[in-house]
């Protein structure tokens, strides 16, 4: 039987991890190879990277993270943030991620997704979408949640999908760093309109928010960042729970 | 002794490189290459694969001559080698991902795509599953059975000879994920993702 995921994300800012409440006020939780091997040896089903600033800053400390990461842990390592083309992807799949995820480039051009999936595969194509409630519909948001391309984040969704998009991660911008919970709503809905896995993420702040996410948002992974981070729960806490509420984990 | 993994410019190969090293040390050397001469010499093949059945087959002819010396390697001179993922899947006679594509032939089979029960399923297969060990296999050495394996893929490979079959993992149906013939070994899953598992997995390969 296929286990629901568990993947730590460690957001990267010039080589360092932070982690952001709502995207800004950034506190320093030590140094992505480590953070990763210790996730890695602790169980976490994959790694994840998201160099936060990248679009506006010199990236060139985040190839050497990857490449440094990549030799010491041997589950999968997902990065993505300002990914902007397909030479994007093809370095970091050579600096040894095994997938990409792309955000804003994927709503400024839809050619790099379909590219992208074609050169390399679609399983190492991850589309991340921001997203923000606006009345009884959720936007699309790029440029680490700065700007509102005013797309429907369920068609989006949809239409990566279709452009070759292996996984879809997403993120509910009204409850990042908020520690409420996922917005099951969104995720669900998501969930149920595409074929391919949906990572949940944004607004983990115990236990039974990853437990929802699972049962009621029907993600097949879920994300989370500051509760493993600061030592609020290990890796195992958090599987041994889910696990306890009949929820398929790797134990 | 020498292990070569086959570079033939298709898909991502790093964590493949990342793990035989890691696994290697120093006992054994890890070439990466696609010169003829140096698979010709090495003691084992591996042949990683990803994208679409079609992208790698074309990749692989791509390269003068490279189709043949693998041939060689593994069907006239026995030598052992691994597939991995799409790897394996071309060690069918032919594909259907994208359009008909003609495989290796090594195991006679086609690789089509997962049924998914009308949406019921995901597709791809991406994650975390556990094989199921229906044979010995030099390779699952001190491997438990129910192991956890990392996946990713849309398609599998159905042999016609249910003997090579090694391992399945329960996916919609009883996917074939490891198959042995001889001096041919294929999984579908990742080792050299599947955490300390899948690096023993790898161990067991380089100490054949």
């Amino acid at each position: 039987m296929l286990k629901n995921r568990i993947i730590p994300c460690l957001d990267v800012k010039n080589g360092r991890v932070v982690k952001g409440i709502n995207f800004v006020d950034l506190k320093d939780a030590g140094d992505p190879v480590e953070q990763a091997k210790i996730y890695s040896d602790g169980g976490a089903d994959e790694i994840c990277f998201l160099d936060i600033t990248a679009s506006n800053e010199n990236r060139d400390t985040i190839y050497s993270v990857v490449e440094k990461t990549s030799k010491k842990c041997f589950v999968p390592l997902t990065v993505g943030g300002g990914v902007r083309c397909v030479e994007d992807i093809n370095k970091l799949l050579n600096c040894g991620a095994d997938k990409v995820s792309i955000n804003t480039a994927a709503v400024d051009n839809s050619k790099v997704v379909v590219d992208s999936s074609k050169k390399f595969g679609s399983q190492c194509i991850v589309v991340a979408i921001d997203a923000k409630k606006n009345g009884d519909k959720w936007e699309v948001f790029t440029h680490g949640g700065r700007n509102n391309s005013g797309i429907d984040a369920l068609e989006y969704a949809q239409q990566m999908e279709r452009n070759g998009a292996g996984e879809l991660l997403v993120t509910s911008m009204d409850r990042d760093g908020t520690q409420v919970g996922y917005d099951i709503s969104l995720m669900s809905k998501i969930s149920s309109k595409v074929n391919i896995p949906v990572i949940a993420s944004g607004g983990v702040g115990n236990l039974d928010h990853l437990a929802d996410g699972i049962k009621s948002g029907k993600a097949s992974a879920v994300l989370a960042a500051s509760i493993f981070h600061y030592g609020k729960y290990s890796i195992k806490e958090a599987k041994d729970y889910l696990d306890s509420k009949g929820i398929p984990v790797r134990i | 002794m020498n292990v070569t993994i086959v570079d033939y410019k298709s898909g991502n190969i790093s964590s493949v490189i990342n793990s035989f090293k890691e696994v290697a040390k120093d006992k054994v050397t890890i070439e990466v290459t696609s010169d003829l001469n140096k698979i010709k010499s090495s003691d084992k093949v591996v042949l990683p694969g990803q994208g679409s059945f079609k992208s790698c087959v074309d990749a692989l002819n791509k390269i003068k001559g490279l189709t043949d010396t693998l041939n060689e390697f593994a069907i006239n001179y026995k030598k052992p080698l691994i597939g991995i993922c799409v790897g394996l899947q071309m060690f069918a006679d032919v594909g259907y991902e994208e359009t008909e594509t003609k495989g290796l032939g090594w195991i006679s089979g086609k690789v089509s795509k997962i049924d998914n029960q009308n949406g019921k399923y995901k597709l791809p297969h991406i994650g975390w599953n556990q094989i199921n060990i229906v044979k010995d296999s030099k390779i699952f050495k001190d491997i438990e059975n129910n192991s956890h394996m990392y996946f990713v893929h849309s398609y599998e490979f159905v042999p016609n000879d249910k003997k090579v079959i090694s391992a399945t993992t329960d996916y919609s149906s009883n996917i074939v994920c490891s198959v042995e013939k001889e001096n041919i070994f294929g999984t579908q899953f990742h080792p050299e993702k599947s955490d300390r598992i899948g690096l023993k997995i790898i161990d067991n390969f380089i100490n054949l």
